[in-house]
């Protein structure tokens, strides 16, 4: 039954991928990269991780998504806004894109034998066993990633701000 | 297979129960608003107008089905498609009542009791802005657009203070289960004693959440004509704006369940109850609670004007926002006193 789930969350998943990359419409490029996310909380969901996938969809579905949502809306951009890219570009994008194939199935080859992923442990995901971690063991780099968040903020309400006084004056 | 069975069963019951309050809960609406105004609101089709909402369902089902040339067809329909589907979503994880023992099996009044609950309210409470992005942005008419505008960066900044009422919340249960939750508050302890700012901030973003007066700016006839269903006709239209009811039953339910206690009422332990009568009386006590929060939503409704635009941005950012991160603060400190 689990099995059938995996194949089935993971035809999905590479589909909407394969879509979201094809899809000439920004908008249904979008949709697509949504549906993706879906699946992959459905796959957390398989490795007993409810806690990671709920979270998975608030924070991409819910909130990073709407974003660029907001983006692609308000830029309205359409097919005939889109330029076609110069030979030479899309050259280096296959190479480029071939090369991270490479590099990635070369990481995943050795993984059959990796130590730490011989010994499933399928509690790991629960809302009680990551939040232990994260505020006991790893609260510092926690608390740091915290701060660069809202450092990241302000910054960009400085920028936004700064740019509105040059125009005014 | 008896379990399939058990699951599907309550699932169909839960939808029929949801669609119904809906649709009743607009009759509801147009008799309260009579009321309130003076007059006697639907009255003609059947007894005191009990079958006007069939009445209008069949109406928007025989309307013309209108379709704009320069539409985005899918995205067209697939817009209330989505609204509906989100809104029927969350009553998965609210525990109806305590459990009904039938032949010695126990049957849990609930769908799916997962362990973050409350996670899976907010995450489905975040989904709810993309039916009417959709819907606003594939219509292709500029009052669409602004309308689906303004609902998303409502529920956007809405969101954030719902978020913070409910982390106070969790940090007194220490729990994110639903049901661990309902448990908690036996006989008198509803939540709402202990959180009421909490209460009123979650209470406020569910009106804002599901675009109910006075936070009904994304269809703002006198600005934008209808919003982002200006460009909607037919059942299209009729799903948009039933989803609001259901919303509405919806959150009702879930404030309930956070805040009111679930199906719990005082002194029902003492009653010497069977087991199964105790459950359905649970039951019709969590119904009752739930129509006395659908009451309330129509009375703020028919009360309270409009907010303007920038007033609803002041609101949820300069006051709620602060205000409810100042009750978690003040939870925190309480719950490190206490120990």
């Amino acid at each position: 039954m689990e099995q059938y789930l995996f194949y089935g969350l993971s035809t999905i998943a590479v589909f909407s991928a394969l879509m979201m990359v094809i899809s000439k419409k920004p908008i249904h490029s979008l949709l697509y990269l949504l549906l993706c996310f879906f699946t992959l909380a459905g796959h957390y969901v398989l490795l007993n991780a409810q806690f990671l996938a709920i979270v998975h969809i608030i924070v991409y579905a819910g909130a990073i998504m709407v974003l660029f949502l907001f983006t692609v809306m308000l830029l309205n951009l359409n097919i005939k806004g889109e330029q076609s890219k110069p030979v030479v570009a899309r050259i280096v994008a296959v190479v480029a894109g071939g090369l991270l194939l490479v590099a990635l199935v070369g990481v995943l080859r050795g993984i059959d034998n990796n130590p730490t992923l011989m010994q499933p442990n399928n509690q790991v995901g629960m809302m009680k066993n990551i939040s232990d971690l994260l505020f006991n063991e790893y609260v510092l780099p926690f608390e740091v990633a915290s701060i660069l968040f809202l450092t990241a903020m302000v910054g960009a309400v400085m920028l936004g701000k700064s740019e509105s006084k040059v125009l005014n004056n | 297979m008896l379990f399939l069975v058990y699951k599907l069963t309550l699932i169909t019951v839960i939808l029929l129960v949801s669609l119904g309050i809906a649709m009743y809960a607009t009759l509801l609406e147009r008799k309260f608003a009579g009321f309130l105004q003076d007059r006697y609101g639907p009255d003609r089709a059947g007894k005191w107008g009990l079958l006007q909402p069939l009445a209008d369902g069949g109406k928007l089902f025989f309307k013309e089905e209108y379709m704009p040339n320069t539409a985005d067809k899918f995205l067209y329909i697939l817009g209330p498609c989505l609204t509906m589907l989100v809104a029927l979503l969350t009553s998965a994880v609210i525990p109806w009542g305590p459990p009904l023992v039938i032949g010695g099996v126990e049957y849990t009044l609930q769908v799916a009791n997962l362990n973050v609950g409350v996670l899976y309210v907010f995450a489905i409470a975040s989904m709810g802005v993309w039916g009417i992005m959709i819907g606003g942005w594939a219509s292709n008419n500029k009052y669409s657009l602004m309308g689906a505008i303004r609902a998303s960066s409502q529920m956007i900044s809405y969101e954030l203070a719902m978020g913070l009422s409910i982390a106070a919340l969790i940090m007194m249960m220490g729990s994110v289960s639903l049901n661990e939750i309902v448990a908690q508050q036996q006989g008198w302890h509803w939540n709402v004693i202990y959180q009421p700012i909490g209460f009123l901030i979650f209470f406020i973003c569910a009106l804002a959440e599901t675009n109910r007066h006075p936070f009904d700016l994304p269809e703002c006839e006198t600005e934008l004509i209808g919003g982002y269903h200006t460009e909607y006709s037919s059942m299209k239209l009729g799903f948009y704006l039933f989803a609001e009811y259901i919303n509405m039953f919806v959150s009702s339910a879930v404030l309930a369940t956070l805040y009111f206690g679930g199906y719990h009422f005082p002194f029902i332990g003492r009653l010497g109850l069977s087991p199964n009568v105790a459950a359905i009386l649970g039951m019709v006590i969590l119904f009752a609670k739930i129509i006395g929060f659908i009451l309330l939503f129509m009375w703020i409704r028919w009360t309270l004007p409009r907010f303007r635009y920038d007033q609803l941005m002041r609101l949820g950012w300069k006051i709620l926002l602060p205000l409810a991160l100042l009750n978690l603060a003040v939870t925190g400190i309480f719950i490190l006193l206490k120990g």
